[in-house]
């Protein structure tokens, strides 16, 4: 295994596009050294981004958008009140990844990269709207979050690509977001399920909304039916079933002693209404 | 495997050693510094016991790579008490029998001084959230937790 530290991004795409073995980037490595230690990926070329400048940068840019370098560990963001005011639903999700030691290292662009369905952090930059910047030996293009993730443990980053920031749209004006997962224990653990929402209100009335579900699927997901099942309500009764059985529906899960097929599927229709009531209050100042 | 050169700072004395880029910074402390404070328990990122800080940031050394702490400040167990003299963290777990078999007790320690520096008053609960990544299969965690709420204590009161 090579270990190498760029101190640009052109020089780790340069490094990565022409590596003709196993290539992996090292952000927080909570993924990667444990895939390392246990035999799975030993990677030829290990491409440790940290040394890049700025990589460690959260900016908050003149039009309130943010922009969160790739080697900002989930500790840096709970530390961050003004990106927890504008985004508490994506932080709760990096949050919640593993320990506080886990904290002190584990990325938002790892935990996308790594393709996980379970990934903590995913439904809740999905819901937000949020995009990364991805550069590769051909220029650099903006994508979607949900457009990385394309199977387990796979994303559409071609070979030589990588994620150089991620981009979190303005919170603007009567916004709101939560993430809720659901684990067997209260701490240290993979979500069965998960879910993301984002909303904004008019006075009672939700005007814009975003729903991602976790772990119910071969990809995080964003699911349209769900989001339209509460724009134009006031989170009624009517509003709150409608938007359950979208996110029920919505599901395609592995069937497993941590959740079967139709608890996973349950639950995400019970998450989505808990969350939607967070996110809600949040939207309307009751924090 | 070539050997990188890897010059570090380990509880504020400069060390230098040779790391296949492979080798994880607790078996770098263990093997190669000499320093066997941290332990291994699993490896993974799941028991804490290996627990250093990293530039101040508590992290598992089983999932930092021996090659990555070149130029950074690294605080490990043996740095905690001065000479001869106890850390209180250390005089109170004896005091209140917070280990037994003492494998998961450095990590513990070098945690829980980390919390203490970030929240001097921390509440049981966040304590508890604090030590979820910090196994103990003896003491069923209850003396740890006092343990840990009396030191706070008393180092906000100046005892
Ligand atoms: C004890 C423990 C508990 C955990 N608990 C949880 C949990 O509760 N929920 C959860 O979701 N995850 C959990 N994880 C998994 C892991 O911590 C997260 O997925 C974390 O966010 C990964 O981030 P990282 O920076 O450590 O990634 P790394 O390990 O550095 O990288 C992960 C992947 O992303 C790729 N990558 C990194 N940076 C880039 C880049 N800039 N461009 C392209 N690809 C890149 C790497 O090549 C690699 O494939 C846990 C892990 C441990 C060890
Ligand atoms: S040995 Fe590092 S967490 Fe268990
Ligand atoms: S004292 Fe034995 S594991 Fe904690």
């Amino acid at each position: 295994m090579k270990y190498h530290t760029p101190a640009t991004f052109e020089d780790a795409v340069g490094i990565a596009a022409n590596a003709t073995g196993v290539t992996r980037f090292l952000a927080g490595g909570t993924d990667v050294l444990v895939q390392l230690r246990a035999d799975i990926v030993t990677p030829d070329d290990l491409i440790d981004v940290k040394h890049i400048p700025g990589v460690r940068d959260m900016t908050q840019n003149p039009d309130g958008s943010w922009t969160i370098g790739v080697a900002v560990a989930g500790a840096e963001m709970t530390e961050n009140p003004a990106l927890i005011a504008d985004w508490p639903g994506v932080v709760e999700g990096m949050d919640l990844i593993g320990s506080t030691q886990v904290q002190g290292r584990a990325t938002l662009t790892g935990n996308l990269c790594n393709g996980s369905p379970a990934g903590d952090a995913v439904p809740g930059m999905i819901a937000a709207g949020a995009s990364v910047s991805v550069t590769g030996p051909d220029g650099s293009r903006e994508v979607a979050v949900e457009d990385i993730p394309t199977g387990p443990g796979r994303t559409s980053l071609a070979k030589g690509e990588m994620v150089t920031a991620v981009h979190l749209p303005a919170r603007g004006q009567n916004g709101g977001d939560a993430y809720l997962r659901f684990i067997p224990r209260t701490e240290m653990d993979i979500a069965v399920v998960g879910c993301a929402v984002n909303l904004r209100v008019d006075g009672d009335t939700i005007t814009e909304a975003r729903v991602a579900l976790g772990a119910v699927a071969p990809t995080a997901r964003l699911v349209e039916d769900a989001a339209t099942a509460l724009i134009g309500s006031k989170l009624d009764d009517a509003a709150l079933e409608a938007l359950a059985a979208a996110a029920s529906a919505a599901c395609n899960p592995i069937d497993d002693k941590r959740g079967t097929i139709e608890f996973r599927t349950h639950v995400a229709g019970v998450l989505a209404q808990r969350a939607a009531k967070i996110a809600y209050a949040r939207a309307r100042g009751e924090k | 495997m070539t050997q990188v050169h890897v010059t570090t700072t380990v509880n504020g004395d400069e060390v230098e050693f040779l790391a296949d880029p492979r080798e994880t910074l607790l078996d770098c402390l263990r093997d190669k510094v000499g320093m066997t404070g941290a332990k291994e328990g699993c490896g993974t990122g799941d028991c804490g016991a290996c627990s250093v800080t990293l530039d101040g940031r508590l992290v598992c050394s089983c999932l930092v790579l021996g090659v990555e702490a070149e130029g950074k400040d690294i605080g490990t167990i043996e740095g905690m008490a001065d000479g001869d003299d106890l850390h209180p963290l250390q005089a109170k777990f004896i005091e209140y029998a917070a280990l037994q078999c003492g494998i998961c007790t450095p990590g513990i320690l070098v945690a829980t001084e980390a919390l203490l520096k970030k929240s001097p008053d921390p509440s049981e609960e966040e304590v508890r959230y604090w030590l979820a990544g910090n196994l103990c299969r003896c003491t069923g965690y209850d003396k740890i937790i006092r343990a840990v709420l009396d030191t706070a204590r008393d180092l906000r009161e100046g005892v």
